[in-house]
């Protein structure tokens, strides 16, 4: 497992995994979700995972978001070895290094844009002006400066998620994993999401991506096909 | 970090606010127990306090002996020529007052019912012929003219203490005083008026009754030791020198040896139990004990209201948890650690229970006010009773909601990110 630690400095490497494994017990017989897996994502790649259901893209995007650890095999994000770490430790990790963007937005809807902006601040126990400030220039950034007091049900599906990647980027995320980030979304208004993770990664942030849409899976720089827990195909695109 | 807590806090209402038809609902339960707790406690605590004020006023460093007639066939053995003779007798005091260690004063008193005038208006009084210690070991407040004095006693002078109810009752003011007073064929000099004892409670005081007080000796004189009744046709002649002796001690702790001496002594000179031997400081401790037992037996119904207000509570909770799963799972892919998820719900039940504390306190101590203005039952709200309550409240919140709070912290993130 140290292996891939430092396996990691070579290539610059934000998330390795090595021969990774995931074993469901259903009843008595025993599912391979991720049967030996091993890949890495370079620091500022835009990645996305494609493959039918069952392929296992689910799993892995929960062990990416270190939400699961692997049966075996070993999982480095950003340097921190995820097999050997507690539910707090886990926990600890997705706060500092991890931003989710979700299908269905899952916006808290009791709390406003800025209070769910803020919510990965308030668990990084950041003051209450500070945070004001991201939240607002992260607002910004998705272009909902003027949407900070609305619930989430006052916005529409495209701004929810706008503000789900708002969400996201608070805590100024290593990776952000997304999971089919378009699904609950018209075309055009996937089109301007998927745009907008463009631009986020063109400031250098990493990002993987789950879909099985291939037109979405275009804007990403390198796609990777699962079937039956392994990774079936791996191609970069020069754009 | 109080910050942190205010907005957990604030975050609690807001949440709660969302359902505010489902949070108050909820709440009811502890509000009632909440609020029937307090005012039956109230109620409770002015029935004994008034109970207790009134044992009190007796003195507990007093024993009161009374004479009691004995049951008619004990009664018939010892007539001579119709007559019944019991009660306390002169000498008992004198013996009283020589033998019995610890004791500091013993007055005597004797009652004598006399219809009583002044001027034009008339009533029944009871006239206590006493000596003036009497007004040392029961405290009465003078309101006009003064009370019996050391002189009136050793003059025999024919001097009268009205008590407040007397007076009013028979139109007698500060004006009256100096004037005459006519007990039967008597005429005596109102002296002073004290203040009566309001009625109520268990106890027996001379001054329940409408009281005058004159000199034992003018007493003894003037109306004698037989009482002539007439009850239902019959003529009944009753030989009674003291209806009632009250015994001082000097210290509270002697109390009981003192009032077991006297029974002593008592039963080796009276042949039949013609006296009952009160000691307002046994009453005053019987008194505190059932006030207790009642405060226990108020205390586990105020209980098991407040336990069903706390199932109400963790049941709503625990549909609250099913229900909020997803944001559960969203805020622990977030980051939030399992203790975190554990605060915000916890935090949800105690707000909802403080708050059903805060209005049921209100309520608990709006309803004695109207009990005691409509039903004119005392009513004493004690702050330990808000205090417990509020307490009780709170930790039903932590009890009722640590369970589903724990359900929520322990949801496996990924089932709970696919919750429907």
């Amino acid at each position: 497992m140290s292996e891939a630690v430092h396996g990691e400095q070579g290539n610059g490497a934000i998330v390795r995994l090595d021969g990774v494994h995931k074993v469901y017990h259903m009843g008595t017989q025993e599912v391979h979700a991720l049967a030996g897996v091993t890949l890495s994502f370079p620091k500022g790649s835009f990645n996305a995972i494609m493959g039918p259901s069952g392929s296992g893209k689910s799993t892995m995007l929960n062990l990416l978001g270190c939400l699961d650890r692997p049966t075996r095999g070993s999982y480095t994000l950003n340097g921190h070895d995820v097999s050997l770490l507690d539910d707090n430790a886990l926990s600890a990790l997705r706060l500092r290094e991890l931003g989710f963007i979700f299908q269905s937005f899952n916006l808290i809807p009791q709390l406003t844009v800025r209070e769910n902006i803020e919510m990965p601040l308030y668990y990084l126990g950041w003051e209450a002006d500070e945070s004001g400030r991201r939240s607002t220039e992260l607002a910004e950034l998705v272009g909902l400066g003027d949407r900070l007091g609305h619930r989430p049900a006052e916005l529409s599906g495209g701004q929810q998620q706008r503000v789900a990647v708002a969400r996201a980027l608070a805590n100024d995320p290593a990776v952000l994993l997304a999971d089919e980030p378009t699904g609950n979304l018209d075309s055009a208004t996937g089109q301007q999401i998927m745009e907008l993770l463009s631009e986020l990664n063109g400031r250098g942030r990493t990002i993987i991506m789950v879909t099985h849409e291939t037109h979405i899976a275009s804007y990403s720089r390198r796609r990777i096909h699962m079937l039956d827990g392994r990774i079936e195909s791996d191609e970069e695109i020069r754009q | 970090m109080t910050s942190r807590v205010a907005r957990n806090i604030r975050l609690g209402i807001k949440t709660l606010l969302l359902h505010k038809l489902r949070s108050f609902l909820t709440v009811l339960g502890v509000v009632f127990g909440v609020g029937s707790v307090i005012a039956m406690l109230s109620v409770g605590e002015g029935a004994s306090r008034e109970a207790l004020d009134q044992i009190r006023k007796l003195g507990s460093n007093n024993i009161m002996i009374t004479a009691v007639k004995p049951t008619e066939d004990e009664a018939a053995a010892n007539r001579v020529s119709m007559m019944s003779v019991y009660g306390l007798k002169y000498d008992d005091v004198d013996r009283i007052s020589r033998t019995i260690p610890h004791v500091t004063r013993t007055v005597p008193a004797k009652l004598v019912r006399k219809n009583s005038f002044v001027g034009e208006k008339e009533i029944e009084l009871r006239i206590v012929g006493t000596i003036p210690s009497w007004f040392r070991l029961v405290s009465r407040e003078v309101l006009a003219g003064r009370i019996m004095t050391q002189r009136d006693l050793d003059s025999s002078a024919p001097v009268c203490v009205l008590t407040e109810h007397g007076a009013r009752k028979l139109l007698a003011t500060e004006a009256t005083i100096g004037k005459n007073i006519r007990c039967g064929s008597d005429y005596f000099e109102v002296v002073g008026i004290v203040r009566s004892e309001t009625a109520g409670g268990g106890i027996q005081t001379p001054d329940l009754e409408i009281d005058a007080y004159i000199p034992l000796d003018v007493a003894r004189h003037r109306f004698g030791d037989v009482v002539i009744r007439n009850s239902s046709g019959s003529r009944e002649r009753e030989l009674v020198e003291l209806h009632q002796v009250l015994v001082e001690v000097d210290d509270i702790s002697n109390v009981e040896t003192v009032a077991a001496a006297l029974d002593t002594m008592l039963k080796r000179f009276h042949k039949k139990v013609d006296y009952r031997i009160n000691v307002p400081l046994a009453l005053l401790k019987q008194a505190e004990a059932t006030k207790r037992t009642f405060n226990i037996v108020l205390g586990s119904i105020a209980g098991i209201s407040l336990l069903v207000g706390g199932i109400g509570i963790m049941n709503i909770m625990l549909a609250s948890v099913t229900e909020r799963t997803r944001e559960i799972g969203v805020r622990r892919a977030i980051g939030a650690r399992r203790s975190q998820i554990v605060g915000q719900f916890l935090i949800e039940t105690v707000v909802l229970s403080t708050v059903g504390g805060l209005i049921g306190i209100t309520l608990g101590i709006l309803t004695p006010t109207l009990i005691t203005l409509f039903a004119g039952m005392p009513t004493v709200v004690t702050l330990w009773s808000l205090a417990l309550s509020l307490g009780i409240s709170m930790s039903i919140g932590i009890v009722f909601g640590l369970y589903p709070a724990m359900r929520a912290a322990n949801l496996d993130p990924i089932e709970a990110l696919r919750h429907e």
